[in-house]
């Protein structure tokens, strides 16, 4: 396809390793693959960039025989391939690491590894043989795992190795990775593609599946861009930069940058003393937290998915009960109002989980609309019914507003994409001119065209005096739009630095170093 | 003293054939909530492969027939909660209803159409006690562990063997698996589908152990609804035991203590209704107190839809 020479100097020359040749795959009317072809070298690393639902994991679906697909045909070393389920594929030496990992939380790793394919001695399982083939997997290529460890008791940077691994275990020759960053810090993120290196150094090929624009750079050696289930073009790496990688994936010039006006910043407005709050399993997940939020500066909260944001939010929210400490919203004590009564104070709150948390999947868009505030008027009279013709009215005013798309108060919400989802929150959320907002990874799992909508909207908040907390997983988007940032590691404040931080800086305090001197 | 050691012995051993029966059903329902799938049709499954066995000892005269009978019907019960669960994703804890439903009114009619009455059948051939020698001579236990019908001994040996195909094998190393993450386990070629079938499978082999030993073990005839909720005590001791076959015989001698202890204790003093209520009250308070606590398997109850 290219007469270039690649980046890490894979030769023009190499074989062809995999060659998917006019892929199509419909769902009912829905086209998710149109006549698809990429070519896979041996020691190459190709980057699938695309938005979410271009395509992109429904094509590697395809070769992991997870789906079949309508037309097209696909051809490992040369020769052409039906991939009937996994089994298949993994034989044919297709590995991949899902963005959801499989594992077996409750075994261990060695256990994770060998499943389906283990060694046995004498009708039991030989686990003696399955630590030992494991370590000799992670001598090679330098993953550090031990065998013995639960899998539950391992950081997700670690967990993504034991995918990796029973990947290598099974051994493939070509590996996809589904989205593998989404949940790294950035120090993670840099040993998972030194690993990569090395893997490719052996003679593996790669397929590394992403919608974020930044991370390719330095990895891969081409990159095949997916829109709307069509492959758009195939660039070198190096002769690309983000913005036209962006212009392909979204079809469009797309700001890459938020810019930031200067803002009037004012009293504090929410706060958090001492706070304490316990996690799902029952141990402490926010160990004595306390921080403020200004009227009129977005502070943002960095850190690895876990460390205690999910339960600090919900704590301010008021889903979850504190076990000790305060919060106070302009200085009054709401400790002990629940949700509701915040969300009457003026408190707004868009939660992490837009699809269990944000929205009733099965409820319509209007019905969605008025889950907050259903029993106030206009939604309802004061002797208990509710006014659907109002809710429907009210929800069609906020959908355009904040260009969801269909903007049809009948539409079931579950029927949305999860961009227009989040934006139908938002809409909700941010409507009643709340003077304070929890925004909980508001961008999560939302394409480029709606994160640029959502940042701008919270921008817009801002300039309008709101105090914001924004908490995200995502680096680059804290510092674009936070004016202070707070690091979370373990349920602690790790660090409290500007937005102009550097990566190794947020990185390290994300690790939870810095902390030691204080501990 | 002499007295009291004859007292311990015979509630010990009353014990044991008490559990028997809650220890097969508890195994199976191991099996089968370890690939994912509740059954709580263990209860009517003991019942049917109770009468089942009568009948088939009844028709040939040979306990040996009664018992394959009692494991076939056992079988085929389990594999219709199976079609329902697995292939049709019905909510299992309805299925598992429907199975004692049947089996209770199953086996009342067919008492009378097969015997002629309801109540209780005619005795037919059972598993009488077999006495080990020299085993049996062990003061205080031996008698207690080692004359028993040949079914409990068939208990001693499932246990440990329970536990090594659990744990020690492929096979239990993919059922673990497939209770605990599916998804994890179809990724890795494994066919969750069939690690499914044969959980539920063995459950019904095995709770059609524990009903054959209620009806050609314990006793050598059926009585309708024989089984009185025991399917459901070895449910409780099931997740009393962690889902562990160790634990689960455990937490079962326990349950059978309770109910040998009804036998035995003076009923001059407290009324039978009031002891005969032991068992039950046991299990709430075990299941109350230690139940939020078990941790189940993680994938137990919920239908796998390939996408």
């Amino acid at each position: 396809m290219t007469e270039r020479q690649s980046a890490s100097g894979v030769a023009d020359a190499a074989p062809v390793v995999l060659e998917m040749k006019g892929v199509t795959k419909t769902f009912g009317p829905v086209v998710a693959n149109d006549d698809i072809s990429l070519t896979l070298k041996r020691g190459e690393i190709l980057g699938l960039l695309g938005e979410n639902g271009a395509g992109k994991s429904t094509l590697m679906k395809i070769l992991y025989g997870l789906y079949s697909p309508d037309k097209g045909s696909i051809s490992i070393e040369g020769e052409e391939v039906k991939i009937k389920d996994p089994k298949d594929a993994v034989s044919r030496g297709v590995g991949m690491v899902h963005q959801h990992f499989t594992l077996i939380p409750r075994l261990t790793v060695a256990e994770n590894i060998v499943l389906g394919a283990e060694p046995t001695k004498g009708g039991r399982v030989d686990m003696a043989r399955a630590t030992r083939d494991t370590e000799e997997l992670c001598e090679r290529y330098g993953l550090r795992v031990d065998p013995r460890s639960r899998v539950s008791d391992l950081s997700v940077g670690v967990q993504q190795r034991v995918e990796i691994l029973k990947a290598l275990y099974r051994s493939a020759r070509i590996l996809v990775l589904d989205e593998p960053t989404a949940v790294l810090t950035p120090q993670e993120t840099e040993d998972l593609f030194s690993v990569l290196k090395e893997l490719v150094g052996d003679g593996l090929s790669i397929i590394l599946i992403t919608h974020k624009l930044g991370e390719l750079r330095g990895v891969s050696d081409n990159i095949t861009i997916i829109r709307d289930g069509k492959v758009v073009d195939t660039v070198k790496t190096s002769d690309t930069d983000e913005g036209e990688l962006a212009k392909l994936m979204v079809g469009r010039e797309v700001l890459l940058r938020v810019s930031k006006e200067k803002s009037e910043v004012g009293e504090v407005r929410l706060s958090a003393a001492d706070l304490v709050v316990k996690g799902n399993s029952g141990s402490v997940a926010v160990h004595g937290v306390s921080l403020e939020v200004k009227a009129g500066e977005i502070l943002g909260i960095a850190g690895v998915d876990g460390n205690g944001q999910t339960e600090l939010a919900e704590a301010l929210a008021g889903t979850r009960v504190a076990e000790s400490g305060a919060v106070l919203l302009d200085g009054e004590d709401i400790t002990k109002v629940g949700a509701n009564g915040r969300q009457r104070l003026g408190l707004a709150y868009v939660p992490e989980d837009r699809g269990t948390k944000g929205l009733v999947q099965d409820f319509s868009l209007s019905e969605n609309n008025a889950i907050k505030t259903y029993e106030k008027a206009p939604f309802s009279s004061r002797f208990g019914w509710i006014f659907p013709k109002a809710m429907r009215r009210s929800a069609a005013e906020n959908l355009r507003a904040y260009d969801v798309r269909p903007p049809d108060p009948d539409a079931r919400a579950g029927s949305l994409s999860g961009g227009n989802q989040q934006k139908a929150v938002l809409a909700r959320e941010l409507s009643g001119d709340p003077g304070v907002i929890v925004a909980s990874q508001p961008t999560r799992g939302v394409d480029v065209g709606a994160i640029e909508f959502i940042h701008g909207q919270l921008l817009k908040q801002r300039e309008e005096g709101k105090a914001i907390l924004l908490i995200s997983l995502e680096l680059e988007e804290v510092r674009s739009l936070s004016d202070r940032i707070i690091v979370l590691y373990n349920g602690r404040i790790s660090g409290e630095v500007g937005p102009d931080a550097t990566d190794e800086e947020l990185g390290l305090l994300m690790a939870g170093r810095g902390m030691d001197e204080s501990a | 003293m002499e007295e009291l050691f004859g007292n311990f012995g015979q509630l010990l051993s009353s014990t044991i054939r008490n559990a028997t029966p809650l220890i097969f059903a508890a195994l199976g329902g191991m099996f089968s909530e370890r690939s994912g799938v509740v059954n709580i049709g263990l209860e009517g499954l003991m019942l049917i492969s109770a009468f089942a066995g009568v009948v088939g000892a009844f028709l040939s005269g040979s306990a040996l027939v009664g018992l394959g009978t009692a494991m076939a019907a056992g079988l085929a019960f389990a594999l219709i909660h199976a079609v329902m669960t697995i292939t049709f994703e019905a909510d299992q804890i309805i299925s598992g209803t429907a199975i004692n439903l049947l089996a209770l009114g199953g086996t009342g009619f067919l008492m009378v159409e097969v015997f002629g009455s309801g109540g209780t059948s005619p005795n037919v051939q059972g598993f009488s006690a077999v006495r080990i020698p020299l085993l049996a001579d062990i003061p205080l236990l031996g008698p207690a562990l080692f004359n028993q019908s040949l079914l409990v001994y068939l208990m001693y040996a499932l246990v440990p063997t329970t536990y090594f195909v659990l744990f020690k094998t492929p096979f239990g190393l993919r059922l673990r698996g497939t209770g605990e993450s599916p998804e994890a386990v179809d990724t890795a070629g494994v066919n969750v589908f069939r690690m499914r079938y044969y959980g539920v499978a063995l459950s019904g082999i095995l709770a059609a152990l524990g009903g054959a030993y209620l009806s050609m073990g314990i006793l050598s005839a059926f009585t309708e609804n024989m089984t009185n909720g025991r399917g459901f005590i070895a449910l409780a001791a099931l997740i009393f035991g962690r889902w562990h076959p160790v634990g689960a015989a455990g937490a079962a001698l326990l349950f059978g203590f309770a109910q040998a202890f009804t036998f035995q204790a003076p009923q001059d003093v407290v009324p039978l209704e009031f002891l005969q209520m032991l068992p039950y009250v046991l299990t709430l308070i075990v299941l109350a107190g230690f139940g939020g606590r078990a941790i189940a398997p993680a994938a137990v109850g919920k239908p796998y839809r390939k996408e």
